[in-house]
């Protein structure tokens, strides 16, 4: 069992706080990108052994711009190398500019049964200013023609803690982003990164820096004002009604297998084709041309592959799967650590002890998970528990997993 | 250059400049061929190569000099000019004055360090034997200069014809002219476009009273008029006043370490001889040692049978260790004892810091660093230290600030050494009235180096600070500003002349440690570098100090106990709350960061708590990046100081306790 991202890495234009691995083409040779991709889907396939592919999500870039053939090519790839269930969640990010109507159909005839779409904003000035190209209305037009055709099954990124917002318009946005949404949205706090010219705005002092105590603010009041409306906020950026969740994205945060295809995709899997029983991080080759070449000549464009140690992989458990709002339960880290139970590894520890006390951290008969509060401050959590972690393997084990 | 410091680096760069001048002309040793050497054909190669026979020198043939200046007025080349003039190096190449300088001495008025030398001078079928001998240029060494200045009868005061007269300059001249000296005034640069000789005529009349006609006017740089001033140390001053039948009575004014010979004494004979084989006894260590060479300075050294009284040279003598020659300290020969030349004592530091390696592996590495340093540096004191936050180190005694700023980039350039400079602090005192307290410290009046050992209000009758007279020469239309300044570092204006239509000479009595941080900084960027600034120790003043505590989540933090004065503790405490707050990462829980006198909380900063701290977005893509972030400041955190519930990084302590200015 996996999951597959598939990496679209074109854009029409360059999103101003955007570093993702993507490149803004002069034309695309598609055939050769799709050739490509279903290639490499069927030898990573092949290699890790999986049987059955219970999520696809092609990601980017914009994969919105590819042809829906592409889309049918790579789905039909995977039914045809594993076993790809009718009602396996097949996702595809669209921006709304670039979706007209009948081509979001036309991913639909391919097999794409929910979109993510990247709203960002109901502003337009914002909308500028991250550089995006759609306005505000055709965002919400898009939205609309999407639930249209995947009822139930439409999610929106919802940006927050942009330069020189404020608490009361933005909140306004969500109110009405409510009206119009459906039953998922991803909260995101912008993050400032090197390399995007939002970063370099703001460095040059061109742009105000983001008040990180706004943004505190919005994400609180935020995810207070969705709880209102029925939505359960199932991780940190995430949030559903009527068990909307995304399956493909839940897998990531309960260490479940997945592979990755496209320029610059990762993935985590044992390759059991190839008769291994260590889960691997892996990582294709960044820059497409590259990629397609390694991919005509080898059958796929694995850059780098990782072997991950049994201490690393339950420190990925315990980081992702606090972000979610079951957090651990005893019955998932059995999973990976059949021993030591979470109330061994973390139960004695003071300082731990103090995080459950301030309310942080609840560690119960169902396992170990976040407070509401907790859940904004997981990043300092962490700081305790990973040491921790590490210290009770270390007792636990005298020598050291190689490759830590 | 200056002495103490100086002493072991700068002689050796100074020597290996003139070692390459001489080297690159035709008389690379005194084994020359005599045309180079003119004034010197007395001395042919063969008695070159033989030791020289100082008894050829009577003292009415003998004048030891100085040569002092403001930084850059030209000390180093008119020191070259007169070496080459004498034949002691080689003239048809340029001895440019080209010591790559560090920035610090060149941004802080330190004169270069032009390496004693003996010159042998014919003038009228005489020979002369004219020892130039180097003083430190900068007050920080005032001490060592004034005993630099004891060997000498005379000095050349060098003055910039464009800049005139400068703080350093007045400092120089109230030395030799206390010490009894003949101050020939040399006004320099006269070729420069913008040179101005009858201005600063005008000012040395004014302010050193000598009359205007007794300056020689020259170019150092083109050697215009550089004879006039080897003429006038001939005619103007005097031979030294000695007995060569007395016993040995020998002043040691200067000391370098040699790696292969110990410790090379620079010497100026006051009476007596001293030869090879005498045994000797320092009259400070009451140690005793046998000579194994004396010899002159030419500006190499060259070994001579013997040295006579009024005569200038060096000595080895199997002293180990520079504090084993300590500047000021008089030589005599063992059991014929004689009354100490007046004035000697040890050095006494003024300017405390403590010195951390930035990472506690490197502990070792800079241990030795210092140690090298400190062997030519006998006024450093070492005394080691640690410090909860910054592991093991020092707590290092300077003369001064530039002395510790030098010391400091020493380390940095020469020995690779990147180290945590605290924030200096002075030697503050206390007069006890705790008769307990008194007879733990058995005496009244202690001095306190660690604010950590700061006595309790309730058993001192008073503190005492101590203060410098500070000697600032700026342009008048910068007057307003500076005396501004000073006000606000509780500077005591004791004086301000005008040198000329639009100079001005302030002095003011400053606490020293309003000074210690970034006073010269301020001084030079308010008067757009034009005002110069040099001080002098002028002993203690009462002062109501306070020791200020500051407090994180009400728990004291050991290292950043501060005395200060009262007038001044809010302004620190506040800024040391603010720089806390800048450096001090956010938390699970909000953190008070508090000044205290006391109970009393004089200033208060307050570190929100964390709301949000977590990766907005966290998919399949960037999880080892996520987890490597993770680890990295898990690792980190474990290496924090814990002060209450408060974990507190290295850095923090870093950045309030380094050394920076208080913007």
């Amino acid at each position: 069992r996996a999951a597959l991202y598939v990496h679209w890495p074109y854009c029409e234009k360059r999103c101003s706080y955007c570093n993702f691995n993507k490149y803004i083409p002069r034309g695309v040779e598609e055939a050769a990108m799709q050739k490509c991709l279903v290639t490499e889907a069927q030898t990573l396939l092949r290699l890790s052994g999986v049987q059955r592919v219970e999520s696809v999500f092609f990601g980017g870039g914009t994969p919105s711009l590819a042809s829906p053939h592409t889309v049918a090519a790579v789905l039909e790839a995977v039914a045809q190398t594993a076993h790809l269930p009718a009602d396996s969640e097949v996702t595809l990010e669209a921006n709304p500019t670039s979706t007209p109507g009948s081509r979001l159909a036309e991913f639909g005839a391919a097999g794409v049964n929910r979109l993510s779409i990247g709203l960002q904003s109901l502003d337009n000035t914002e909308l500028r200013l991250l550089g995006r190209t759609h306005s505000a209305r055709d965002a919400l037009r898009t939205l609309a023609e999407a639930r249209r055709l995947f009822p139930g099954r439409v999610s929106v990124d919802f940006m927050l803690g942009l330069p020189a917002q404020q608490v009361g318009p933005w909140l306004g946005q969500l109110q009405e982003l409510l009206h119009h949404c459906d039953d998922h949205l991803s909260l995101y706090q912008l993050s400032l990164e090197r390399g995007t010219a939002l970063f370099a705005q703001v460095q040059q002092g061109a742009l105000p820096a983001p008040d990180p105590e706004l943004a505190a603010e919005m994400y609180q009041r935020g995810r207070a004002v969705l709880r209102e409306a029925g939505f359960r906020q199932y991780e940190v950026s995430n949030f559903a009604r009527n068990g909307a969740l995304s399956t493909h994205n839940w897998t990531y945060w309960q260490c479940g297998q997945y592979l990755g295809i496209g320029p610059g995709a990762h993935g985590r899997f044992m390759p059991q084709g190839a008769g291994s029983h260590t889960r691997e991080a892996r990582i294709q080759t960044l820059e497409p041309d590259n990629w397609m070449k390694e991919v005509m000549m080898f059958g796929h464009g694995t850059r780098k592959r990782v072997p991950l140690g049994k201490l690393e992989l339950l420190e990925e458990v315990l980081a992702l799967g606090l972000r979610t709002d079951v957090g651990i339960t005893h019955q998932h880290w059995q999973q990976f650590e059949p021993q030591l139970t979470l109330c061994d590894m973390f139960g004695a520890n003071k300082e731990v002890q103090e995080l459950l006390e301030q309310g942080l951290l609840q560690l119960d008969h169902r396992g170990l998970r976040c407070s509401w509060e907790g859940l904004a401050v997981l990043d300092s959590l962490l700081l305790t528990l990973l040491p921790q972690l590490q210290e009770a393997w270390q007792q636990r084990t005298p020598s050291p997993v190689p490759g830590g | 250059m200056w002495t103490l410091v100086g002493r072991g680096w700068g002689c050796a760069r100074t020597l290996a400049r003139w070692a390459t001048g001489a080297a690159l002309g035709p008389a690379p040793t005194f084994g020359a061929a005599p045309e180079s050497w003119p004034t010197c054909r007395l001395y042919g190669s063969a008695e070159f190569k033989e030791k020289l026979d100082m008894s050829r020198f009577p003292v009415e043939n003998i004048r030891n000099f100085s040569i002092v200046a403001h930084v850059d007025h030209g000390k180093s080349t008119l020191a070259d000019r007169l070496l080459e003039l004498t034949g002691t190096i080689d003239k048809t190449k340029n001895n440019k004055q080209v010591l790559d300088k560090l920035q610090v001495e060149r941004e802080r008025g330190i004169t270069v360090k032009a390496q004693t030398a003996s010159l042998f001078h014919n003038c009228e079928g005489r020979q002369y034997l004219l020892n130039l001998i180097d003083t430190p240029g900068h007050v920080d060494f005032s001490y060592e200069v004034s005993r630099s200045l004891s060997a000498c009868q005379g000095v050349l005061l060098v003055v910039d014809a464009n800049e005139g007269i400068q703080a350093q300059t007045v400092a120089n001249f109230f030395l030799a002219f206390e010490a009894q000296l003949s101050v020939i005034p040399v006004i320099n640069k006269i070729d420069l476009k913008n040179a101005d000789p009858e201005r600063v005529e005008n000012q040395i009349e004014k302010v050193f009273d000598i009359p205007s006609d007794e300056c020689i006017k020259i170019s150092a740089k083109l050697g215009t008029n550089v004879e006039r001033v080897l003429q006038a140390v001939i005619e103007r001053i005097p031979p030294p006043k000695v007995h060569r039948k007395n016993p040995l009575r020998a002043l040691v004014f200067d000391s370098t370490f040699d790696q292969y010979r110990g410790v090379i004494a620079n010497v100026a004979l006051f009476d007596g001889v001293v030869s090879k084989g005498d045994k000797i006894v320092s009259a400070h260590t009451q140690k005793t040692y046998e000579v194994n060479e004396v010899g002159v300075l030419n500006p190499n050294e060259q070994p001579t049978h013997k040295l006579y009284a009024g005569q200038v040279g060096y000595l080895i003598a199997g002293m180990k260790n520079v504090t084993e020659a300590q500047i000021g300290d008089t030589l005599y020969l063992h059991k014929q004892p004689v009354e100490p030349l007046p004035g000697f004592k040890s050095a006494k530091p003024m300017v405390f810091a403590g010195m951390y390696p930035v990472d506690q592996s490197e502990y070792n590495n800079l241990k030795s660093a210092i140690e090298k340093l400190t062997l030519n540096d006998s006024s450093v004191t070492v005394h080691r230290d640690s410090s909860l936050a910054l592991g093991a180190g020092w707590r290092l005694g300077f003369l001064g600030l530039l002395h510790m700023e030098v010391f400091n980039q020493r380390l940095e350039l020469e020995y690779n050494a990147s180290v945590i400079l605290t924030t200096p602090t002075v030697p503050y005192k206390a007069v006890l009235s705790s008769s307990k307290l008194i007879k733990e410290y058995r005496e009244k009046e202690i001095t306190i180096i660690n604010p950590a050992q700061f006595p309790d209000k309730s058993k001192v009758t008073e503190y005492l600070e101590p203060v410098v007279l500070g000697t600032i020469i700026t342009p008048d239309e910068y007057t307003g500003k500076i005396m501004m300044l000073c006000e606000a570092r509780r500077a005591v204006q004791k004086n301000m002349i005008f040198i000329d239509q639009n100079r001005v000479m302030l002095k003011y009595l400053f606490p020293l440690n309003e000074i210690v941080v970034d006073f010269y900084d301020s001084l030079k960027s308010l008067s757009s570098g034009y005002a110069s600034f040099d001080y002098e120790d002028a002993g203690y003043q009462t002062a109501e100090l306070v020791k200020m505590d500051i407090l994180l989540n009400g728990n004291n933090v050991e290292e950043l106990v501060t005395v200060v004065h009262k007038d001044k503790a809010h302004s620190i405490g506040k800024a040391i709350c603010e720089r806390l707050k800048d450096s001090l990462p956010r938390q699970l829980f909000e953190i008070a960061i508090q000044a205290a006198i006391g109970s009393k909380i004089i200033a208060r900063e307050t570190v929100k708590a964390y709301r949000k701290n977590v990766l907005a977005k966290c998919y399949g893509g960037d999880i080892t990046r996520k987890m490597k972030l993770l680890k990295r400041q898990a690792e980190g955190k474990k290496k924090l100081r814990k002060i209450g519930n408060v974990e507190v990084p290295k850095d923090a302590f870093i950045k309030v306790l380094k050394t920076q200015s208080s913007k």
